[in-house]
């Protein structure tokens, strides 16, 4: 038997997030005395999937076929179940990202496997298989036992301690995987991807700096930019920042736009209503600077400073780039 | 065109979340409950859509009574008619099956829904009825047009965005700005009372996950106050005290 982990791609090689989710797989392996199986669907180079196995994993499975280029939920899902069955997965762990949920949904749906989704740590295995997730976009923790045969894990970053230092340099055998997939999975047809890849993905980033309406307006964001690029962040912004299109959608941070989870967050004049905090409270360590005192963000904050963010992003620009 | 939009009932943002029976079950007390702000979106898109292209529009939600005003509401906005499966939603799994249930009998050109409901951030409703129709699921989807037989479907992907034309049938999870969020207008209300609200008994089935217990996260400590005279400081103290950069 084995537990099966899909490993999201970037670029022919495994998405930062997928690593960690290779070595939640390995740990959860170790735990039900199995071994660790990755898949990985789209194009990639063999040593780049070689990397798994520094994260534990012994086997990858490449479904390469250029049909799989486009992220493609329903021939993912009929993939990662084909996979699944032949290795005698029970265990099967994604990422949480839209597309994580979107194949695990519907291999859930084929196999009448449980799914949980926003899981936070390594599940609890005894008589029972237990999982504690997220709920209530970050307010509260449910412990849930999945009692299905076959279990569908979709895992939150940061779930486990990721500690580079220990990465092995074992490669893992990677193994070409054909899949057998039906045409219905493959009637919608991509006009257009547009990614911003020179970018630093939200989900992906370790350290995000992200503005809210204090910054004051698009002509403004210079100063932010500046701060991320010496730290090497990605940039975010609150909800009305990208209602007003100062700033692309996706950058949009909180309950109603994207969840992230970074060792830092540092937010630059955004006040912290509890609808934006939801999105950044699985953070590590949250930074605030704001001219309001009383702004709610602080009671949210390991770090504030009070002040114009005018004045202290080009101070702070200038001491990060003093770093290393 | 035929449309279902499914929706959640959830605490409202704002609500301070706590539990009750050792930890087993949400407070719900002084708790103001919504339709899901992103059911919402998938609410409004639908109610264009169907000005747009006439047909039906109906909403179904998976729960139980105290769920109705929420539902009204839905139909003061725009639905002609919901239907409530008369059950604790157990889980994502079960919330599915009964959708897909009612989606059967029915037919739908499109099911809406949410990208995901508030309370579990689940996601994965819209992927596991779209597997149990056997048709495509898509999500989070920001801008939804169709012409003909032929969807456009904008969605955001990880750092952007990809645009596809798919055809329908489809189940879509929607997110801003796939829609303005829409208030019932006086008129909306009045109508409402009399559309008609079915109540249907759920399709056994035995859940594949217990819910067993819920924890509140530790409280956060106090917040260190730099002051700005100093600022640079700060990025001392992430590296060496924080050990975040
Ligand atoms: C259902 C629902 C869902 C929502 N979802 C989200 C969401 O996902 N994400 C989100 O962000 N919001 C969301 N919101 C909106 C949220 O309630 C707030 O309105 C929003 O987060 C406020 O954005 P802001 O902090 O940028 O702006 P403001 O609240 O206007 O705050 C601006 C802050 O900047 C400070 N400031 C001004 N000038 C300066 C300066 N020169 N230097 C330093 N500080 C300065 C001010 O003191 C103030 O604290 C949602 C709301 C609802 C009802």
């Amino acid at each position: 038997m084995s537990v099966l982990i899909y490993a999201e791609l970037d670029n022919g090689s495994i998405k930062k997030t997928s690593l960690e989710t290779i070595a939640y797989g390995v740990k959860v392996a170790a735990a039900t005395g199995d071994h660790a199986v990755v898949l990985a669907i789209g194009s990639a180079e063999k040593r780049e999937l070689e990397k798994a196995g520094h994260y534990g994993a012994s086997k990858v499975l490449h479904a390469s076929e250029e049909k799989l280029k486009h992220e493609n939920s329903l021939a993912y899902a009929d993939t990662l179940v084909q996979a699944a069955q032949q290795e005698g997965s029970k265990v099967i762990i994604l990422s949480k990202s839209g597309l994580g949920d979107a194949v695990a949904a519907r291999a859930a749906a084929k196999m009448k496997a449980g799914i949980v989704s926003g899981v936070t740590a390594l599940p609890e295995i005894g008589e029972t298989f237990k999982v504690t997730r997220s709920i209530f976009t970050g307010k509260a923790f449910a412990v849930t036992e999945i009692k299905s045969d076959i279990k569908i894990l979709v895992v939150r970053k940061n779930a486990i301690e990721l500690d580079e230092s220990s990465v092995a340099t074992v490669q893992a055998v990677v193994e070409q995987f054909a899949p057998k997939l039906a045409d219905e999975a493959f009637k919608a047809t991509v006009v257009n991807v547009e990614k911003a890849s020179s970018e630093l993905s939200l989900t992906e980033a370790a350290v995000i700096v992200s503005g809210g309406r204090g910054m004051k307006g698009p002509e403004h964001w210079q100063p932010l930019i500046d701060f991320a690029k010496a730290l090497g962040a990605a940039t975010g912004c609150s909800k009305p920042v990208s209602d007003l299109d100062w700033r692309p959608h996706h950058e949009h941070i909180g309950q109603t736009g994207i969840k992230v989870a970074p060792n830092l967050y540092i937010a630059c004049g955004i006040s912290g209503a509890i609808q934006h905090l939801a999105g950044v409270n699985g953070s590590k360590c949250i930074v605030v600077i704001n001219k309001d005192p009383e702004a709610p963000f602080f009671k949210a904050a390991d770090y504030g400073i009070v002040g114009d963010v005018f004045e202290i992003l080009p101070r702070l620009t200038e001491a990060a780039k003093t770093l290393k | 065109m035929k449309i279902l939009v499914c929706i959640s009932n959830v605490p409202d943002t704002t609500a301070k979340i706590t539990f009750t029976d050792n930890e087993t079950k949400l407070n719900k007390n002084g708790v103001q409950f919504i339709i899901g702000p992103y059911d919402d979106y998938a609410l409004a898109r639908g109610v264009e859509l169907k000005e747009q292209f006439g047909g039906s529009l109906t909403v179904l939600h998976v729960g139980e009574a105290d769920a109705d005003p929420q539902i009204r509401k839905a139909l003061a906005i725009g639905a002609d008619d919901a239907i409530r499966i008369n059950a604790e939603s157990l889980d994502s799994y079960y919330t599915a099956v009964q959708i897909a249930e009612v989606a059967k009998q029915n037919s739908y050109d499109l099911i809406l829904m949410g990208r995901e409901s508030i309370d579990y951030n689940s996601g994965v409703v819209h992927g596991l009825v779209g597997e149990m129709l056997d048709i495509p699921s898509y999500s989070p989807v920001m801008k939804l047009d169709i012409e003909g037989s032929e969807v456009t479907i904008t969605r955001e992907i990880d750092g952007g965005k990809e645009i596809l034309k798919a055809p329908l049938p489809l189940v879509l999870g929607c997110q801003e700005p796939i829609a303005e969020w829409k208030i019932p207008n006086m008129r909306g209300i009045m109508t409402a009372r009399t559309k008609p609200l079915n109540v249907v008994e759920p399709v056994s089935m035995e859940a594949l996950t217990a819910p067993e217990k819920y924890a509140l996260p530790a409280p956060k400590g106090a917040c260190k106050m730099i002051p700005a005279s100093e600022a640079e400081t700060l990025i001392r103290l992430l590296q060496t005290e924080a050990k975040v950069l």
